[in-house]
Formats: C-alpha cells, structure tokens, sequence
C-alpha cells in the first residue's frame, strides 16, 4: 500500500541542486555541450537512442548530459519525452541493404561480393589505454565501390539457409506488426513483437542472455552471418501527400546470425536465423539481439524449451530497463507505512512465541522433579 | 499511361527529390540559400514547424516480415507563400527527421516554391543541385574512408596438418 508522504521539500530542492553541482563538477574545468557528448560519445548515444526508443542523436546527447553519463537514466528521459510528441504515422520499413555500408563483415566466407569492410571497429584493437590522440590521417580508398548484397541472400539462394519468412497459403504476406506500446502485451508474442521488445531491450540483460545460450543454456554455435553498420534513408508516406519521400538518414547496426538445425521429417537440414536491429552503433546490442532471437523460436522450429533464453515470457518481461530500474529502485523510496505494517506484525509473532515459551518455562520445574 | 499522368508522375518524382535532398541538407545550408533568394515571398505558415514522432519499421533478417524498430523525432511543416516574384500563392509540405523547427520551416517553402511554374527551375538551380552535389562530395568522401578498411583475411593451414585435418576456420 503506498500512503503519500508531505514535507520534505526545501531538503529535496537542496539534494537536487548537489546533484547539479556534482555533476557540473570541477569549475575550473569546461562544461561538456551536449553537441561535444553528441560527436564524441557517438556509441553511448546510440544505446541512448535505441534502449529510449527515439531515434535523436541531440535529444539523446542532451539526455546524457543530464543525466550525468547514467545511461539507463537518459533512456528514461528520452522514454519520458516521446510521449509527449504526437506520431505522425509510420515509415515505410528501411532497407538496410539499400545504401553502402560503413561496415560490413562475415564470419562465415571470406571472400564475399562487395568484401569484407571493417569500418570503424574496436576489433584488432589492443586494449590498451593510451594517451588521446589528434585524430589520424585517413587513408581514401580509390577503388569503386562495390555492391554488397547480403550474405544471407547468397546462402539463401543455394536453400542451405532457411527462407527469411515463411507464412502459409492464405495467410498475409506482409502483416502489420502490432506495437508493443500502444497494446497490451499478450503472450505468446509474434516473432516481429518480441523483435520489438528486444530493439528496447537493455543491451547488458540481452548481451548476459545471450552469452547463456552460448555456453550451454539452450543454444547452438551460431556463426556471424554478416554484421553491417550504415546509414540508410528512412521513407515516409505523409498522408496530405499520398507518395513516399525520404525524410531524412538513421545510422543502424544489423546482425544476422546463422545457426544450425538438425531438420525434421519435412524439413531437411538447414541453417536457421537470428536477426538483430539497432540505432547506431550499436553492435554488441544487435549481436546479442540476434543470439536471444534464434533461441526463442524454439516452439516454431521444433525444439525444446530447456534454458532461461528460449522463455519468451521471462526474457521479454525482463528486458526492459526502464520497467526494471523503475521496479529495483522504488525499493528506496520511502515505504515507512508498509514497514511499519510488517513492523507490527513481526512484534506481534515474537511476543506470543515468548509468552509460549514463559508459559513453558513455569510448568517445566514439575516435569523437572519427575524425570529427576 | 496517358500524357497527363505521365507528366503526373514526373512532378512527383522531382518533389520527391526535391524532399530528399531538403531533407538531407543542414539547416544552416537551407538557411544559406533562403537568405540569398532574390525577391523573397511572404511567408505564412498553415501548419506547424511542428515536432512529433514517426515509428521506424525494419524487417525480420533484413526483408522478411516487419517489425518495429523504434520511433525517430520528426519535424514537418506546410507553408504557405505569396508576393514575391510568384504568380499565384503555393503551398509546400515537408517532413524532416529531428527537432529542428527551422530545417522542416524552410523545407516547406522551398517545396511550396517549386510548385509555382516560374520559380521551379530557380529553386532546382539555386538550391536543389548544389545540395544535392554537396551530399554526393560527402558521401563519396566517407565512402572512401571506408573502402579503405576493406580487408583481406586469408586462411593459414595447420602446421603438420595433411589433407583431411585442413581447415578452414
């Protein structure tokens, strides 16, 4: 039960100006801008940006500014101020094949259409802390680009990997996703639902349940697929205009993993998915994405529900940092009435155990003289 | 198809890149460009600058059925125009991703701008092209940059492996 509090307010008010003023820091140091934090801190922006759900490089840069570099606090602010925007509607689905990639690697062929492209990576870096540097001099290539179609589609197009939909005569061939935020959450989800769910999932949740299927919870030793980093054009149909328009670029990160399948009597041995989608740069997040993905579609392709990772229910309701930090840290509020309830009750236990045992305690010397 | 919607379809095609290029500059660019217009119309405003969100859909393994992603701020803007060098008011609609009033603001006249026949090819001249051009430059720059990490792995055999133990990891 929670009872309101009152008071309190000018020692708040103080607490809140420390806050500032811890996190202004050091006077004689410069104030970070949120546009330094935007330009700098371009991978915490990107977690900012699809852990909030919002795809807003300044916004998100602004959300870490204030929250002082707590990333799961900036989620939550950039969570809280979405729902004070309309939505005008929503974009025709991105092609994320459709512009050159910045990145783009395989770990499964080496040599690939388009080739094998490291972008800017921490991979083959040594980990060693190391004094900041200016930026280095880049080298331009000046070879023509090349097509990069996705491997997935090269192993597709030989049936050793499995179709990239699958639905039944009949059915729709293109179904409209439900919205995880604007309906209530039902279970059991459709994959594009729990896609959602894990798009706003928090990176360190998904990258632990993830690893788990790795080490034996209820996976197969998926390979990398391909990984890509770029920007592709986002489309939009304004209704006033009834044609499609580009409204502008959003920088994602996509994985598709590949994993094995044993195959059924219907189905010979092939190769199944796991895809992972996400604001930025963002690669850790969309690998994991893709590893949680394959792993709950163990009802679809036949397998056992053995580990943490093929729940959907557990996985999805788990995920959500700001449902979690929001239940974990409330825990700190004041809760005296719900205390003091529990307070009374616990005396309550106590005294009659210690009248029992008084009670005891003075019939005990008579069985004291018998047994003697 | 028939001559008018031929030409139909031509008008949409040049709007459509006409909103892409808009969308994509700066609105330091678009500032740029509205400050040097000669002979600058009135403007009115008929809805907005306005801020709001548009959901981002991807598709399950990049084209497989379609999800969503997470929603992106969005800026749109309908303005009105009159006075000037235009023959009759035009209205022009835009939508650009972000927060920025100004950049959806100035998009929507530019694009009213196009609509009036006597300004069209100015606006393609004066503003479309060079941004357009500009874009192109950027793009190929850091797809340069980028082309240079293109790297070649290439597989060592195990030492004292014969024939069957060769492999490819």
């Amino acid at each position: 039960m929670y009872v309101a509090v009152k008071g309190g307010e000018q020692a708040i008010a103080n607490a809140h100006a420390l806050l500032a003023s811890r996190g202004r820091g050091d006077q004689s140091q410069p104030a970070i801008t949120p546009e330094q934090v935007r330009e700098q801190l371009g991978v915490l922006v990107s977690r900012v940006m699809t852990e909030g759900s919002v795809y807003d490089p300044d916004l998100a840069a602004r959300a870490i500014s204030q929250a002082q570099g707590d990333a799961l606090e900036a989620v939550t602010l950039m969570r809280t101020y979405r729902t004070t925007l309309p939505r005008f509607g929503t974009t025709i689905a991105i092609d994320t094949a459709g512009l050159p990639s910045e990145r783009r690697v395989s770990a499964t062929f080496k040599e690939i259409p388009g080739g094998q492209q490291l972008g800017a990576t921490f991979d083959y870096t040594h980990r060693l802390l190391a004094d900041p540097t200016e930026p280095l001099d880049l080298e331009a290539a000046v070879e023509e680009d090349e097509p990069m179609p996705r491997v997935t589609d090269l192993l597709g197009a030989g049936a050793l990997l499995e179709p990239v939909t699958n639905h039944a005569e009949g059915e729709d061939p293109d179904p409209d996703p439900a919205d995880l935020t604007r309906e209530p959450t039902v279970f059991p989800m459709s994959r594009a639902e729990r896609m959602q769910a894990l798009a706003r999932g928090d990176e360190g949740f998904l990258l632990g349940i993830g690893y788990s299927t790795l080490r034996g919870y209820g996976g197969t030793h998926p390979f990398v697929g391909e990984v890509r980093v770029g920007e592709v054009e986002v489309e939009f149909v304004p209704p006033e205009l009834g044609y499609p328009v580009s409204i502008g670029r959003i920088e994602v990160t996509e994985c598709q993993m590949v994993a094995q399948f044993v195959g059924s009597s219907e189905v010979p041995p092939m190769f199944t998915r796991g895809y992972g989608l996400a604001f930025g740069r963002s690669e850790r997040k969309a690998m994991s994405m893709s590893l949680v993905d394959r792993s709950m579609r163990w009802e679809e392709l036949g397998e056992r529900k053995v580990a943490p990772a093929n729940d959907e229910e557990f996985v999805v309701e788990h995920a959500d940092a700001v449902a979690a930090t929001g239940f974990v840290e409330h825990l700190k509020l004041p809760h005296y009435v719900d205390f003091q309830a529990e307070l009374v009750l616990i005396r309550g236990i106590q005294e009659e155990i210690r009248e029992r045992q008084a009670e005891a305690t003075e019939s005990e010397p008579e069985l004291e003289e018998v047994s003697r | 198809m028939s001559e008018a919607t031929a030409q139909e379809a031509e008008e949409i095609a040049m709007r459509q890149r006409a909103a892409g290029v808009l969308a994509g500059a700066s609105t330091a660019e678009l500032a740029e460009c509205w400050n040097a217009w000669p002979n600058r119309p009135e403007v009115e405003y008929l809805r907005g600058p306005e801020s709001g969100l548009v959901m981002v859909q991807g598709r399950i393994g990049g084209s497989g059925d379609r999800f969503n992603l997470g929603e992106a701020t969005v800026v749109r803007a309908t303005a009105l125009v009159r006075g000037g060098g235009l023959a009759t008011e035009c209205v022009g609609t835009s939508y650009v991703l972000g927060s920025d009033p100004d950049h959806a603001g100035l998009a929507a006249v530019f694009q009213a701008l196009l609509a009036d026949p006597g300004q069209r090819d100015l606006v393609l001249q004066q503003v479309i092209e060079p941004l357009q051009s500009r874009q192109a430059t950027v793009d190929a720059g850091s797809r340069a940059q980028a082309r240079a990490t293109t790297v070649n792995f290439f597989t060592v055999a195990r030492e004292n492996s014969g024939g069957v133990e060769e492999d490819d990891e």
